[in-house]
């Protein structure tokens, strides 16, 4: 019996380290983070999607050969970060999540993260496993299609999760000026 | 033609090859090359399914994540585990999303049909593999869609099997396919001449190069109008497997 009890709390001390503690609520129903997705990232780390949890989220899909519209989803979440102070910035992440596993590797995510000046700190550029995409996509409303020359037709639009991975607004307006209203649902979900 | 032969699992081999899509994309090259594949003969059924939540209880309908499926999902049963009729087990589950669609074929070891797999199979009769410019074949296909909805549902794998010998593919349910999303119609042609088209980042659109063929015509507007978690009283599936 004791022997039992005992591993038992080996076993939840161990479950519980693997977790940030102290442990969390269970999710919300309604939290992208059910998703069992894994991403890889610019390093090379592979993490669950869900470990972005405890933090709010700007999140976005693209793919690094696009030439028009994702370096303005990168504009976005440039000039979302610049409305913000410091200290707000220090609660919002951002997750870019690649459409194009094939071709973004953590090689190509690294060098977009240089040429960008990214702070690693803050943002996230990462590629799912392929037969995970479709799926990714549609808990954010991203549509997409591969093109045959290579890039996508894809939907644009910024996501902001809440600490839970709950969608709380989204826009389609991306690029050097954020749209307003967006930025107002920003603020009150970072708010303290 | 012959009928390509069954596996014996309930999936029939189909050889694939050039196919004539009525999607016509901009950046198309054409012909359109499709691998070859096996395809479940009939929908999956209540009954099929009932055994997967409870293999899988977190796609019971009291239990699944409300990000994964709608609030009708499996409405129509009697209980979470429990199907309404026996009538019922035998019919093509409806009332289920793309993401429980998905994880039912990724249990099988199989996925969704691509849409050009689904359209590839879906154009045969019952004895060429593609009757689509056969008027008599394009008037029944219109019959079916303006039966009242409200009607119960036939049991699956009670049609005659197509050329390849596949059922059910006109007449019964409507069928997710993996990348309903991939299906930009109704946006893009909405849209052309907006100053909203970059909602879709490089502007490839999609136009229907058959126009007749009201088949294609109604089940791409309608899984272009879909989220992953929606669910209706007519939207089903069936899985497809690599060879």
């Amino acid at each position: 019996m004791k022997s039992v009890s005992l591993l038992f709390l080996a076993v939840a001390m161990l479950a519980m380290s693997a977790w940030a503690a102290p442990a969390l609520p269970p999710l919300p129903s309604d939290s992208v983070y059910q998703s069992t997705a894994q991403l890889t990232d610019a390093q090379s780390h592979r993490f669950a999607w869900s470990a972005k949890r405890g933090q709010a989220q700007l999140v976005s899909m693209f793919y690094t050969s696009c030439k028009f519209i994702c370096p303005l989803i990168v504009d976005s979440g440039k000039a979302i970060e610049q409305s913000l102070s410091a200290e707000e910035r220090t609660r919002l992440g951002v997750t870019l999540i690649s459409l194009d596993p094939e071709h973004d590797t953590p090689d190509v995510l690294a060098r977009m993260r240089r040429e960008r000046d990214l702070d690693p700190a803050r943002w996230t550029l990462a590629r799912p496993d392929p037969r995970d995409v479709r799926a990714i996509a549609g808990l954010l409303g991203v549509r997409y299609r591969a093109l045959a020359g290579g890039e996508f037709n894809h939907t644009t639009v910024l996501v902001l999760l809440d600490a839970d991975g709950r969608v709380v607004a989204r826009t389609e307006k991306v690029g050097g000026l954020p749209d307003p209203t967006f930025l107002a649902a920003v603020r009150r979900t970072i708010a303290p | 033609m012959a009928a390509a032969a069954a596996e014996g699992d309930g999936y029939v081999r189909v050889p694939g090859g050039n196919f004539t899509t009525a999607l016509q994309y901009e950046d198309a090259r054409l012909p359109l090359r499709i691998a070859p594949f096996a395809i479940m003969r009939r929908p999956v059924t209540n009954q099929e399914f009932l055994a997967f939540v409870m293999a899988h209880p977190q796609w019971r309908r009291d239990q699944v994540a409300t990000v994964f499926a709608g609030p009708d999902y499996l409405a129509h049963w009697r209980g979470p585990a429990r199907l309404a009729s026996g009538e019922q087990g035998a019919q093509p589950v409806t009332r289920v999303s793309w993401f429980a669609a998905s994880a039912y074929c990724q249990g099988q070891g199989a996925r969704l049909p691509k849409w050009h797999e689904w359209e590839l199979v879906a154009a045969a009769d019952a004895t060429r593999r593609d009757a689509r410019s056969d008027p008599a074949w394009r008037e029944r296909i219109l019959g079916w869609y303006a039966r009242p909805s409200s009607r119960a549902l036939p049991s699956a794998g009670a049609q005659t099997p197509n050329a390849y010998g596949v059922k059910d593919l006109h007449g019964v349910v409507w069928e997710w396919t993996e990348d309903y999303s991939a299906l930009l119609v109704a946006a893009d042609n909405r849209n052309q001449g907006d100053p909203d088209r970059n909602r879709f980042c490089g502007g490839a659109a999609l136009s229907i190069a058959d126009r007749d063929n009201y088949a294609v015509l109604m089940r791409v507007a309608m899984l272009s109008s879909l989220n992953g978690s929606d669910t209706t009283m007519n939207l089903g599936f069936r899985c497809v497997r690599e060879v």
